[in-house]
């Protein structure tokens, strides 16, 4: 009688570190012998890869402490047994991979657009923030400045799109990609489930059409074909097209994984709404979309990244994205034979940004899974 | 008689693809009846009380629902959801929205009610169903029972003439029934238009002025309570009865 009123604990071995590296590394032999198998490795590869990136390597000065202008003066180049990575080749290039070919005089606009943005961001990242919603004001009329203050005019001198470069095409392209075709693919998916067949057939031959042609195809069609429908006289800017192209592009593939959340979405709750007198556009805005997008955000996050990388292949229509920028060093005979290094650098900074994205929307499904439960109604 | 009738059905026909589901169904409901629907699963008695409000569309004869025709007029159809509340046998709450967002969301944005005022008629709602504290609950965290009056709740909000509930009870545990239908039986005796598809036969005695039966898309029939569970003209009734009440 004595033991009901104790509170009786899990065994010793199943809790705390001991208990978890029994359970999930040490559970049986195989388990034991595989978790042994990747130490070793892990204890093979950080110390070489360390010692390549950081102790080793020539940062701005080689081992003779000469300032490196060339991959001949690197010291992995000088004397083969001595050094690592070259990150010189970063270090001199570093204004072209940032903002491409932009006047430097000019160049404080891209570093406030810079700022801008990260502002912009901020009361989408927290909502918790204090103001959110002025910060959400300033967010919705970013893309605006940031035209102006990139592009020129309203008293800022004219920087035509043809040298900008780097990380700067990356974000504007990734970014206004994915800001614009969202809310082009909630239209298109609500279209392609219209009751009006006018309106479902051509959502549905946009979406089948765009996303059964390669990217590529769609960027060369925009290069090529678009300024032949446009009126005479009327010159399109090329990192337009290429806008045009990619965030069509994105638009039908969106469209398609909002579908998808849509097709979630149990009949009983479109006929609740109706029957409380909500109209076609309300329901959706109020009761089908912020459930629909919450079941999607995987898949959502999961094309914005994509689209996010797919934005290199600008590369092939002549416009140098960041990626462009390291082939072009890559190309120059200054710095021939430090692709390790370029590419190295390149996938740092696009694993930062889709990294970045993809905690984002873990945190998202976190925070808007609490005290929601989809599944009991 | 047909002068107070709040709802009228004249020879409602409706299909599904080759099924004749409503087959010339008649009816008229007069103000504050409260009529008890009854009939085998696949009788179409979810299927009439949904034409009421257009969630289905009929297509032959005509339903006029206090004075306004239900056409493919879309102005209609909306000022007749707005007189007429639903209660579904799934709840059909909004599990993105908490109980209190749930009931103020349509009088917010359909009836432009400033929100606080709303607020207030939201928590004055979920005194009549007896759950003002899980205002600030998810449906996801309420019991079905809970889950169902927040659903009367929210209908009443919209402050309507008339209510109709598809088997209200229908997905719940045994023993949150009877809180549910303590709640209908309130709503009843406060004098509501009431049209109710149900098995519930004890709530249907204590609540009910008229019993309508249906098969096979007809209405077999109709009759006061006291007639219809102790001497029903059909065979086919009472054949129904003996197999719903098991004794």
């Amino acid at each position: 009688m004595n033991e009901m009123n104790e509170v009786r604990k899990p065994p010793v071995a199943t809790t705390g570190i001991i208990g978890w590296l029994r359970l999930n590394l040490f559970f049986n032999w195989t388990n034991s012998l595989i978790t042994l198998f990747v130490i070793y490795c892990l204890y093979q590869f950080i110390p070489w890869i360390l010692d390549w990136t950081i102790f080793s390597a020539d940062f701005k000065y080689n081992y003779l402490g000469e300032q490196i202008t060339n991959q001949e003066m690197c010291s992995r180049n000088l004397d083969p047994e001595n050094g690592g990575a070259c990150w010189a080749v970063i270090y001199v290039r570093f204004y072209q991979f940032i903002y491409g070919f932009y006047p430097k005089v000019e160049v404080w606009r891209v570093n406030v657009a810079y700022v801008m943005l990260a502002l912009a961001l901020l009361p989408l990242l927290y909502a918790k923030l204090p103001y959110r919603k002025y910060f959400l004001y300033f967010t919705y009329i970013f893309p605006v400045i940031a035209y102006f203050l990139l592009n020129g005019g309203l008293g800022f001198t004219e920087v035509s799109t043809n040298k900008w470069g780097g990380l700067l095409v990356t974000l504007v392209l990734g970014c206004t990609g994915i800001a614009l075709a969202f809310p082009i693919g909630i239209m298109l998916a609500l279209g392609r489930r219209s009751k009006l067949p006018v309106i479902s057939m051509m959502c549905t031959l946009f979406i089948e059409f765009i996303r059964g042609v390669p990217l590529i195809t769609l960027l060369f069609f925009g290069m090529v074909m678009l300024p032949l429908f446009l009126p005479e006289g009327i010159d399109m800017d090329g990192l337009v097209r290429v806008l045009v192209a990619v965030t069509l592009f994105q638009s039908a593939y969106m469209a398609e994984v909002i579908r998808g959340g849509l097709q979630a979405i149990p009949p009983g709750q479109y006929e609740a709404a109706k029957s409380l007198g909500m109209s076609y556009w309300r329901m959706n805005l109020l009761i089908i979309l912020p459930q629909a997008i919450r079941i999607s955000i995987p898949p959502i996050v999961n094309t914005s990244i994509g689209l996010f990388k797919d934005t290199t292949l600008v590369i092939i229509v002549g416009i140098l994205d960041l990626l462009g920028i390291g082939r072009g060093t890559l190309a120059d005979t200054n710095w021939l034979g430090l692709s390790y290094e370029i590419y190295f650098f390149v996938s740092l900074v696009f694993f930062i940004f889709t990294f970045g994205m993809s905690r984002y929307s873990l945190y998202l499904e976190k925070k808007l899974k609490t005290g929601i439960n989809m599944g009991a109604d | 008689m047909s002068e107070e009738s709040i709802i009228s059905l004249k020879n409602v026909n409706k299909w599904f693809g080759d099924f004749h589901v409503l087959q010339d169904v008649n009816l008229e409901v007069k103000k504050k009846e409260r009529i008890v629907v009854c009939g085998p699963s696949g009788s179409g008695k979810s299927t009439m009380i949904r034409c009421i409000n257009r969630l289905e569309e009929h297509q032959e004869g005509s339903i006029v629902v206090d004075g306004i025709e239900l056409t493919g007029n879309l102005k209609n159809i909306d000022n007749v959801r707005k007189e007429v509340g639903m209660v579904f046998q799934q709840f059909n709450l909004f599990p993105h929205l908490s109980v209190k967002e749930n009931i103020t969301l349509a009088p917010i944005w359909v009836k432009k009610m400033p929100k606080a005022e709303a607020e207030e008629l939201a928590m004055r709602q979920l005194e009549i169903v007896k759950i003002p504290e899980q205002a600030n609950k998810y449906p996801g965290q309420l019991s079905g029972g809970q889950q169902q009056r927040v659903a009367i709740a929210r209908s009443l909000a919209m402050n309507p003439n008339i209510m109709l509930f598809d088997e209200p009870t229908s997905a719940l545990d045994p023993e949150m029934i009877k809180e549910v239908l303590d709640v209908m039986v309130d709503l009843a005796n406060g004098g509501m238009t009431m049209i109710v598809v149900t098995h519930e036969m004890g709530f249907a005695k204590t609540v009910a002025d008229r019993m309508v039966f249906m098969d096979e898309g007809k209405i077999v029939e109709e009759a006061s309570p006291d007639k219809f569970f102790n001497n029903p003209d059909s065979d086919r009734t009472k054949l129904f009865l003996s197999q719903i009440l098991h004794q």
